[in-house]
């Protein structure tokens, strides 16, 4: 972070990049340029095009137009082999790693010819050795990936970078799976690798891991630079007005009118829930806050029917129901938006019109016995009318659909059967600008009807810009609730790094 | 029972029976820990079997006969590799078709080439080969070192695999392939181009193991004379949990429970018992050691996924 970092050599340019994906601009004419040792943050909302742009850098993806020059030689696009030997090294949001082969086995693979005979694995160990002692990347060599955390699979993944002599390392959302104290040796090994020399580029949305961590901020909206700023110049809220820009700052979302309590749960212990205590309120979005993994899965199966109560009590409209199932769930009202839309949300080869009726094909859509499918496919035909599903038509298979229609589709299957309850997990995961702030009306819409709605989300600033109360949960614990705005970001955070929960329990109950 | 085990031709018997699925199971293991399963094993073994002995009966040196069986096998490899791996089609379904493709070309070339003969003709087969020496160990040395070079090769072959698989770029390249394709393919190797060799090279093995059969065991090709030895092959991958070593000890297995039965037939309770029971005592305890052994088998996490590029 010093002064001279900005007149270093020019590591990395990128001039004029666009990229369309169909007739959504996901870059539009970006610029950026990287010195030698600097960290550079990509700041930007979700569907921002920070991750497009860095795959095109790493040639996954062929610009429109534009071109990349790395330590001053043309970058040639659509080749990741051409980027690794020109010493970029990414470390993705999604690890490619094989979990049975051992961490030495990931690192050198691929890095030595196929015909060549034994594996100079001495060598390679060594080299290996010496860069996690160099770096502070702590992990066993001969360890299998499978057995490791998920934080040293990361570190697995940056080794794989270093061994293959990166000079830039650029890393997608780097701490949106790690804890706290992981992330802080995350950027102890970066502030490593800058000091040797090394350029890094890291994308995120924390606002605070920028402004903790970074040299230079590029803000990206909607596919455009709209701010590159020196990291000491700036600070958290010019960075967020710059991200979120005016039009979206101004449209923050009315209060709800809070109704009866719909759930509630008491010193509920569960999986990895211990003692929770929450209530769902008719007309509120309660937001749950947290670092994910962290007992969201958990809670969301809770209510949602998968996961039953060990101890504690669970009340929907304030009677305990004797057989907790994801059928009696349904029955109860809940609606549930599943976090992961293509394992548990979706059956991909089914047809829209199957997929619509999942939840309710043994009961609206039943006659005697038997499917009524003419039933089915006007259902379905008002579902894609009235929650704007870009498809085919009901007899598309769902696997064809983008992950924002795939989305509004199981939006429009929940918010038809008008849920009391409805249980929104990571509801805007990996969409596009324009389906999130759809996703988000509609969560409103619902609230605004009367049902309580759980927001889960990662990212901080969705669940405080939607949320009535928020709630903040760190390994199975849940904080109280706070009303919105009664705490700042930095104080949310504190909570998501389990800081505070022993006196939470106690002025929750 | 005792005495059966203390004789040196029980242990030689052993390790002839046990060649031929050495070799198959050696390739049926390269196929899976790349990620293919290859149920064309029993086709490869019946079309490498009668591969190598027409070439040999048409004149060919008997290496030159294995090596014809190699190639023959390597190309319904192809055919496999390329209708499973590019074309993502059912392992299952293409490796049945390749199975029944590859028996009837055998069958079918071999009326075509002797349309008249009702038995089949003889060749001179591999002799055994007594290593010097060693062979001389009293029991050690007949039970172990008197056999024929195939058999020999057989080890040899296994040794190698597990070489090649955990020693060398290549080997390391293959096992990604079976555990995470996209991690090889983010390092800039070719799924495709690995998958494929791996499978052409494991039939060719599988051939050679068929090949055994009619170069080694007998001096000619019969109908049914694989007799179902591919599909044992496939369980004793999974015995050998996906490893070349255990794989072996398997085999050897199998091949002890096979010639003890046929030496229990001759003893006097073979003589009450009925024989069907001796043929089916291998495949129990092979099932019952299978249950036994296979329980915390680490199955390559890639097997029977097909690859796409830039899909997740």
């Amino acid at each position: 972070m010093s002064p001279t970092k900005t007149e270093a050599e020019i590591v990395l340019r990128l001039d004029q990049i666009t990229k369309r994906f169909g007739k959504l601009v996901a870059n539009d004419a970006i610029s950026l340029t990287l010195h030698r040792g600097e960290v550079l943050a990509l700041l930007g909302e979700n569907g921002a095009g920070k991750t497009t742009l860095m795959n095109i850098l790493f040639g996954h993806y062929l610009a429109d137009a534009g071109s990349v020059t790395a330590f001053g030689q043309p970058l040639p696009a659509g080749q990741p082999k051409a980027a690794l030997a020109a010493g970029i090294g990414m470390v993705h949001q999604h690890f490619t790693l094989a979990d049975q082969l051992t961490v030495l086995e990931n690192i050198t693979l691929g890095t030595e010819s196929l015909w060549s005979f034994g594996r100079g694995r001495a060598t390679a160990l060594a080299k290996v050795q010496a860069l996690s002692r160099d770096f502070g990347l702590a992990v066993d060599p001969h360890a299998r990936i499978a057995d490791l955390s998920v934080g040293e699979r990361q570190r697995v993944e940056i080794l794989k970078a270093l061994y293959r002599e990166a000079r830039i390392l650029i890393l997608d959302e780097p701490t949106a799976v790690l804890t706290p104290q992981e992330a802080e040796a995350l950027f102890q090994t970066l502030r490593l690798a800058t000091a040797r020399g090394l350029s890094v580029i890291f994308i995120s949305h924390k606002l605070h891991e920028v402004m903790g961590h970074s040299d230079t901020c590029v803000v990206l909206r909607h596919g455009c630079v709209v701010g590159q700023v020196a990291t000491r110049d700036t600070d958290r809220h010019a960075l967020a007005a710059m991200m979120v820009g005016a039009e979206m700052a101004e449209a923050t979302v009315a209060p709800g009118v809070p109704g009866p309590v719909r759930l509630s749960l008491r010193n509920v212990r569960a999986g990895p829930l211990r003692e929770v205590t929450l209530d769902l309120r008719g007309g509120t979005i309660t937001g749950l806050a947290g670092v994910s993994g962290n007992g969201q899965a958990a809670l969301a199966d809770l209510i949602g029917g998968g996961l039953l109560p060990e101890a504690g009590v669970m009340l929907v409209d304030g009677t305990a129901l004797p057989k907790w199932s994801p059928r009696a769930a349904i029955a109860a009202g809940v609606g549930r938006i599943p976090e992961d839309r293509h394992k548990t949300g979706t059956v991909a080869d089914f047809t829209l019109a199957e997929n619509a009726v999942l939840e309710t094909y043994a009961t609206r859509f039943a006659r005697a016995g038997f499917v009524d499918w003419a039933a089915v496919r006007r259902h379905t035909e008002t579902l894609i009318a009235g929650y704007d599903v870009r498809c085919p038509g009901p007899e598309a298979r769902i696997r064809l659909l983008s992950g924002g229609n795939m989305q509004k589709l199981i939006l429009g299957r929940v918010m038809e059967e008008a849920p009391g309850i409805l249980i929104a997990n990571q509801p805007v995961r990996g969409l596009d600008v324009g389906a999130i702030a759809y996703v988000h009306g509609r969560l409103v819409a619902a609230r605004d009807a009367g049902a309580a709605v759980l927001l889960i989300s990662e990212d901080l600033d969705e669940v405080m810009g939607l949320s009535d109360v928020i709630h903040v949960i760190s390994e199975g614990r849940l904080s109280p609730a706070f009303a919105r705005g009664a705490l700042t970001q930095g104080e949310l955070g504190l909570w998501m790094a389990g800081h505070g929960f022993g006196q939470g329990l106690t002025d929750a109950a | 029972m005792i005495e059966i085990l203390i004789s040196a031709s029980f242990w030689a018997a052993v390790l002839r029976i046990a060649s031929p699925l050495i070799f198959a199971t050696m390739g049926e293991l390269i196929c899976e820990r790349a990620g293919v399963l290859n149920l064309g094993i029993e086709g490869i073994m019946v079309i490498g079997a009668f591969a190598g002995w027409m070439a040999v009966y048409l004149g060919l040196p008997l290496w030159g006969g294995v090596a014809v069986a190699f190639c023959a096998g390597a190309l319904f490899g192809l055919l496999h590799g390329v209708l499973v791996v590019p074309f993502g089609l059912s392992q299952h379904v293409v490796g049945l078709g390749v199975t029944m493709l590859a028996t009837a070309t055998a069958y079918f070339a071999y009326r075509l080439a002797l349309p008249q003969v009702t038995t089949p003709p003889k060749i001179v087969p591999f002799q055994s080969w007594e290593v010097p020496v060693l062979s001389d160990i009293p029991l050690l040395g007949p039970a172990l070192f008197a056999q024929t070079p195939l058999t020999y090769a057989a080890f040899a072959c296994a040794g190698l695999v597990a070489f090649v698989l955990y020693r060398t770029p290549l080997g390391l390249a293959v096992r990604a392939a079976g555990e995470n394709p996209a991690a090889l393919e983010a390092q800039g190797v070719s799924v495709t181009g690995v998958r494929v060799g791996a499978v052409m090279v494991g039939s060719g093995l599988m051939a050679v193991g068929g090949s055994f059969l009619t170069l080694s065991a007998f001096s000619s090709f019969f109908f049914e004379m694989v007799n179902g030895r591919g599909w044992i092959c496939i369980a004793l991958v999974v015995f050998g949990a996906w490893r070349p070593g255990k794989a072996v000890l398997g085999a050897l297995l199998f091949a002890g429970f096979d010639a003890l039965q046929i030496r229990l037939q001759q003893t006097p309770i073979g003589a009450v018992v009925p024989y069907q029971l001796f043929l089916m005592l291998p495949y129990v305890l092979s099932i019952l050691a299978l249950v036994a052994m296979s329980r915390r088998a680490q199955v390559p996490a890639a097997l029977m996924v097909p690859y796409a590029k830039g899909e997740r």
